[in-house]
């Protein structure tokens, strides 16, 4: 028996199917994740995504610990709850997780983290706290949904008072702000417009109700893998995990090297990486029949890679993949497929935005 | 508990079969199996003029989530598939033992169907699964 979200019931209710997702009891899709993954790029889906751990980090040296932690550099965040794409690293490099900071001031910051990796994340936070001043705190008395898709700001104004929507209107990506008692984010792992939703977690289930009454679909983690996968987005213990840096993981934009005396855990490491040169992560399209499966043999110019991630993209009606390859890469790639080599396309890794194909 | 129609043959790898009356049996895919697979994206069916042979694989049935093999239930040659389902998958999720099906064997000795699991047999099969 898993960990269960306050959602738990309203699921079950919804006719969905649940599966163990580490540790937890997740809806993995309600009847199709293909129509779930439409929903999201035509209209407006919902995502339950209260298994994921909320850390708030306050005290006179909040940034100094943050910027010491965090791969990339809180100090570039000025304005009040603007948020920032970032890892926590090892000493090695590699990704102990991937996150998203939110800055409320100098002092005052909060972390969006996995759950996959709740366990080994909070040890290393408390660890690494240890030697500033700062509290941490685990918000677990939170709930959190994601509700994405084009027409996402008409269903938030459903369930929102007009004061409540005054204050989020027109608010521009990667910003989170506290409204009454939601704490609402302009972000999503789905390449949509769309929000973040964290509230307590007595309130989630009413709030959860209101969006499906105002006609949200909602969607499960099928639809959630297709969707970020579609919008190249990493998911983490497959595409990166501790033994991969973020330079082979298409995450080097988010590694701040400036300024040049911030000292950050891994920074060592991944000067030193970058100077001897590394594998980087791709992009796959196959446009024949068949699914590329995250596994399969890559075969490149200068080498051989792996596919971390592979699907059938619904938006596109083909496949698409990330994958890791030396960076001798040309473009075009042969997977090897129920033992066949099946040439592939080499694209950036990212194929669907705002609904629209990127390719 | 998905359903298992009582009228078809099953083979323990979840194709169902059902007798035309005419020496053809129809083949498809259980319940079962498409909930199993999830959303379909692609099948790949057998040419109509091929001859196959129990337990050769001979379609496969690619969802979302993984790409499974079919089998053929029976020995014969192939005299129909169902090219709907080039342009919709998802017929087979949609109605598996309907429009969903997949190919027509004439079979070479259609007392092969004997060897097959009858409803009841298969859900056990699905139990112990």
């Amino acid at each position: 028996m898993g960990s269960k979200t306050p959602l738990y019931d309203a699921h079950v209710k919804a006719g969905a199917k649940m599966v163990d997702f580490h540790g937890w009891d997740m809806p993995l899709n309600y009847g199709s994740q293909i129509e779930e993954h439409h929903a999201v790029r035509r209209d407006c889906g919902v995502f339950d995504v209260s298994h994921m751990t909320i850390v708030d980090v306050e005290g006179p040296q909040a940034q100094a610990f943050l910027r010491y932690l965090l791969a990339n550099d809180v100090a570039k965040l000025k304005t009040e709850g603007k948020a920032q794409y970032t890892s926590m690293l090892n000493e090695n490099g590699g990704v102990i997780d991937d996150l998203i900071v939110y800055h409320f001031s100098e002092t005052s910051y909060r972390m969006v983290v996995n759950s996959a990796t709740r366990d080994r994340d909070l040890a290393w936070i408390e660890k690494v706290a240890a030697d500033f001043d700062v509290t941490t705190k685990e918000r677990d008395d939170m709930g959190m949904l994601a509700l994405q898709g084009p027409n996402a700001a008409e269903k938030i104004q459903k369930v929102l008072s007009s004061e409540q929507y005054a204050e989020i209107d027109g608010m521009k990506p990667f910003v989170g702000k506290d409204v009454g008692d939601y704490f609402i984010a302009t972000t999503g792992y789905t390449g949509e417009k769309g929000y973040e939703i964290a509230v307590s977690a007595e309130q989630v289930e009413m709030l959860w109700g209101q969006l499906m009454e105002a006609g949200v679909a909602p969607c499960g983690l099928g639809a959630r893998d297709t969707l970020r996968l579609e919008a190249g987005m990493n998911l983490y213990g497959q595409d990166m995990d501790e033994n991969i840096t973020p330079l082979e993981a298409n995450m080097g934009w988010s590694v701040a090297f400036e300024p040049a005396d911030r000292d950050f855990i891994g920074r060592k490491a991944l000067e030193q990486k970058k100077a001897e040169g590394h594998d980087k992560l791709v992009g796959l399209v196959m446009e024949e029949k068949g699914v590329l499966r995250h596994g399969q043999k890559v075969t490149v110019e200068g080498g051989e890679g792996i596919i971390t991630s592979g699907t059938f993209s619904p938006t596109l009606g083909f496949s698409v993949a990330l994958a890791r390859v030396p960076a001798s890469v040309g473009d075009t790639a042969d997977v090897e497929m129920r033992k066949k080599q099946v040439p592939v396309k080499v694209v950036k890794p990212g194929f669907v935005r705002n609904g629209q194909s990127v390719l | 508990m998905s359903n298992i129609p009582a009228d078809l043959k099953y083979a323990s790898t979840h194709e169902w079969v059902r007798d035309e009356g005419d020496g053809t049996f129809t083949v498809g895919i259980s319940e079962h199996a498409q909930e199993l697979l999830g959303d379909m994206v692609f099948v790949e069916l057998p040419d109509v003029g091929d001859k196959v042979e129990t337990g050769d694989d001979i379609a496969v049935a690619e969802s979302v989530k993984a790409a499974s093999d079919i089998y053929a239930p029976m020995t014969g040659e192939i005299v129909a598939i169902n090219e709907d389902l080039e342009d919709a998958p998802e017929t087979v999720n949609n109605d598996s033992y309907g429009d969903g099906w997949l190919f027509r064997i004439k079979a070479d000795d259609s007392s092969e169907l004997e060897n097959l699991l009858d409803a009841n047999a298969y859900e056990a099969s699905i139990d112990e699964d």
